[in-house]
């Protein structure tokens, strides 16, 4: 591999963690965002979760896209395949981790059932698809970086605005803000600071 | 007569009372992400008003032949059907919003009203209930997001579908297109149905009681409790 490729990979993963961050900007995820981000560590557990199973995902997917579905003509099952083979891959990994890792099952597994229909898992294996039809040197390298950058993106996104909302518990809201309200306000200040992000990685790769 | 007004109450609950996105907390992914403007919002509101009645219908007529345990994958794979049939649909006839919607138009198939409404209502109750139900969350569901699209759309753009209202009056504030506006007006929204509501108050968290995945939230909860 050299040098080039390297950088837009490392490009790419950085993009997909602050420029193209699936909670803050692609709006994918948002009902773990705000369901589990109100403790820290069951935003870090989530968060793993859905990294670990955003690439494991992407890495069966694509290949099944391609080799499969793109050859017979068949691209127009993409959305049912691809819903069941992720349901069939989280029990799967949740059976194994069960058996073989259970303190891993006890911190992670449990989350495993709720990211079956997860929009964010989903969302990455079209939208790697979708950069792909649009720029042939994207392949399945490059898919699985930018699977994996969305996971972390996803994290820190998770981790960020776990940490705002311990601080919200003590301030003296309106009655009409308190609960989801004056959450989604907060999700909106943390989304601006995100945008102070577009143009850096540009600059990073270039 | 006592049928119909049953019926009727189970289509204006999803509109009003059980408004999905605004008091039940579902579908908010689609809700943030699509109401850029008001005509993708209804074409987004329509889709998914689609999906939900037919996937409604079928599962409601399934209801006795799925079992119990592998009903979820079940409810995935027809729910799955449908959004094909609506993504060729739109694809062939209005090429603009399938590229205005692009990949919330497959994510339908997560979309938590839909799995929701037929794990809470299609599987246990008769056909017809069923379909009105579904078309009285998909009302609630495109109002919603068009009451979103329409505010979203007039203040980042200064238009309504596209007509000029605002222009010569005030400068555009385009942040309400980007993702933070999309934030913070559905916090308003979610304020302003909750002060309406009996209740008085928003929802003071994502409902799990109304998650279609809530068998395996009971998990996260021995955890705690085991600890």
């Amino acid at each position: 591999m050299d040098a080039q490729t390297i950088r837009s990979l490392v490009a790419i993963f950085l993009a997909a963690i602050l420029t193209e961050n699936y909670v803050l900007n692609k709006f994918l995820g948002i009902c773990p965002f705000l369901g589990v981000s109100k403790k820290l560590d069951t935003a870090f557990g989530m968060s793993c979760a859905v990294t670990v199973v955003m690439v494991i995902a992407t890495a069966v997917t694509w290949p099944i896209y391609m080799y499969i579905l793109v050859p017979n003509g068949l691209e127009y099952l993409q959305t049912l395949v691809f819903i069941l083979v992720i349901a069939a891959l989280v029990q799967l990994l949740e059976t194994v981790l069960r058996k073989y890792m259970p303190p891993l099952y006890n911190s992670l597994g449990i989350y495993l059932p709720l990211i079956t229909t997860n929009c964010a898992v989903l969302g990455v294996t079209m939208l790697v698809l979708e950069k792909g039809a649009a720029d042939p040197s994207f392949g399945y390298v490059q898919s699985l970086v930018n699977a994996f950058g969305s996971g972390i993106g996803f994290l820190v996104a998770m981790l960020l605005f776990a940490g705002v909302r311990e601080r919200l518990e003590d301030c003296d809201i309106p009655k009409t803000f308190q609960g989801l309200p004056i959450t989604l306000v907060a999700a909106s200040l943390v989304a601006v600071s995100f945008l102070g992000f577009n143009g850096v990685v540009d600059r990073l790769a270039g | 007569m006592e049928k119909k007004k049953s019926l009727w109450s189970e289509f204006t609950k999803g509109i009003i009372i059980e408004n999905p996105v605004l008091r039940l907390m579902l579908g908010c992914c689609a809700t943030l992400a699509v109401t850029t403007a008001a005509s993708n919002a209804i074409g987004m509101g329509a889709a998914t008003t689609f999906v939900l009645v037919c996937s409604n219908a079928v599962i409601s007529l399934l209801r006795n032949v799925i079992p119990n345990k592998v009903r979820i994958p079940a409810f995935i794979t027809v729910i799955a059907g449908f959004v094909t049939i609506v993504q060729m649909f739109i694809k062939a006839f209005s090429p603009a919003l399938d590229t205005a919607l692009g990949v919330f138009l497959p994510l339908i198939v997560v979309n938590c009203i839909i799995l929701g409404r037929a794990e809470m209502f299609a599987s246990k109750s008769k056909i017809l209930p069923s379909i009105i139900d579904g078309l009285g969350m998909g009302v609630g569901f495109t109002a919603a997001m068009l009451a979103m699209g329409i505010i979203r759309e007039l203040l980042g753009a200064g238009t309504v579908f596209g007509l000029p209202i605002l222009s010569g009056f005030m400068e555009p504030i385009i942040i309400f297109l980007l993702p933070p506006g999309g934030f913070f007006v559905f916090g308003m929204l979610i304020a302003l149905a909750g002060k309406l509501s009996a209740e008085g108050k928003a929802p003071e968290a994502m409902g799990c009681s109304h998650c279609p995945l809530a068998a395996s939230c009971s998990k996260i909860n021995e955890k705690k409790e085991g600890k």
